[in-house]
């Protein structure tokens, strides 16, 4: 292998590893920060509905894809599109409601919680909430209110992660708050 | 370890996707609200310790450096792409344990404008990434400090001083 290509993957693997890493860090620190697991759950939450807030611009602006005329779409979207350009991994569609705003994605390895245990201490720590949040957030900003929950978790010894995400209305274009 | 007096959002991230997601969670998380003083120091020991572990899992070969020079040019090549998809602009010494790493455009001030009116937010987004630069090295067998300065966006330099024992 030329010293080119190990190059390229060398740096690869160390960038996924320092975003464990980094993800970790920063639960570590918010386990330190607030007492008690809810508040890390929340928080995480609100720190991942700021990112997906501005994710959304660059996923549309990296993306190319248009506009979804359905939840289904979204899904799709979601699933193949946004999760495999910033996790590089494609989770898998599965448990529609039959009303059709129900899903479940099913990740079969998360890259946030490589090499990480949950300690006995922190067992209703929702780990990767962060993405919960992430997926909120930037749902909303194309006119989607949607409710997104971990139902599954390997880190509590599932057999899967499962993340169920609930369409709850269509956002009416609003003007920001103070514009008349 | 000073604690801080608020708590602090969050440190910068890396998304094995690309460097969007990265600038995003740095810039998102690090908004302050009034009244809130963010510990710097938590940051950077943040960094710091996920630079150990980065360190630790890097594969040998890539540890038999030579030199201490060869170390520094390691962080400004590899680890710099790895974290930020570009190499650093320029690695200066003064061959007395001194190196000055410039970033001509450091992605996570790049969205910031350009000059001198962010400045004094400027050291809340560096923080994490000398004890990144500080983790690293240490695990590298180097102990140093890491400073960062910010004369106008998106520049900044990183000074490592090696210490000596």
């Amino acid at each position: 292998m030329s010293r080119q290509a190990n190059r390229g993957t060398e740096s690869k693997k160390m960038s996924s590893e320092l975003f464990t890493l980094t993800y970790g860090a920063l639960v570590t620190q918010l386990c330190k920060d607030y007492e008690n697991d809810e508040d890390v759950n929340k928080q995480l939450d609100k720190m991942g509905y700021n990112i997906g807030v501005r994710l959304i611009e660059d996923f549309l602006a990296r993306s190319n894809v248009g506009r979804c005329h359905d939840f289904r779409e979204t899904a799709d979207v979601i699933a193949k599109v946004a999760f495999k350009m910033y996790l590089g991994i494609t989770p898998s569609i599965t448990n529609w409601s039959p009303a059709g705003d129900e899903f479940s994605l099913i990740l079969e390895n998360n890259p946030l919680v490589d090499f990480v245990e949950l300690p006995d201490n922190h067992s209703s720590l929702i780990y990767s909430n962060l993405l919960c949040g992430v997926l909120r957030g930037a749902l909303e900003m194309v006119q989607m209110a949607v409710e997104a929950k971990f139902v599954q978790d390997t880190l509590k010894g599932d057999g899967v992660t499962e993340i169920r995400m609930r369409f709850i209305r269509r956002i009416e274009d609003n003007l920001p708050a103070g514009e008349e | 370890m000073p604690l801080h007096t608020k708590k602090p959002r969050s440190p910068t991230s890396v998304s094995p996707g690309g460097s969007p997601g990265a600038i995003l969670l740095g810039q998102t998380c690090l908004h302050q609200g009034p009244g809130q003083k963010t510990s710097l120091s938590v940051l950077e020991g943040m960094g710091f310790r996920v630079g150990q572990a980065l360190g630790e899992r890097l594969p040998q070969e890539t540890l038999a450096f030579r030199e201490e020079l060869d170390v520094l040019k390691f962080l400004c090549k590899d680890l710099w792409v790895a974290v930020f998809q570009k190499q650093m602009d320029s690695l200066r010494t003064n061959h007395q344990g001194t190196y000055v790493l410039q970033d001509n455009s450091f992605p996570l001030l790049i969205r910031m404008a350009s000059g001198p009116q962010y400045l004094e937010e400027a050291p809340k987004f560096l923080a994490f990434t000398c004890g990144l630069l500080r983790g690293t090295l240490s695990t590298l067998g180097i102990k140093s400090l890491v400073t960062a300065s910010v004369a106008s966006l998106p520049t900044c330099k990183f000074q490592v001083v090696i210490q000596k024992t």
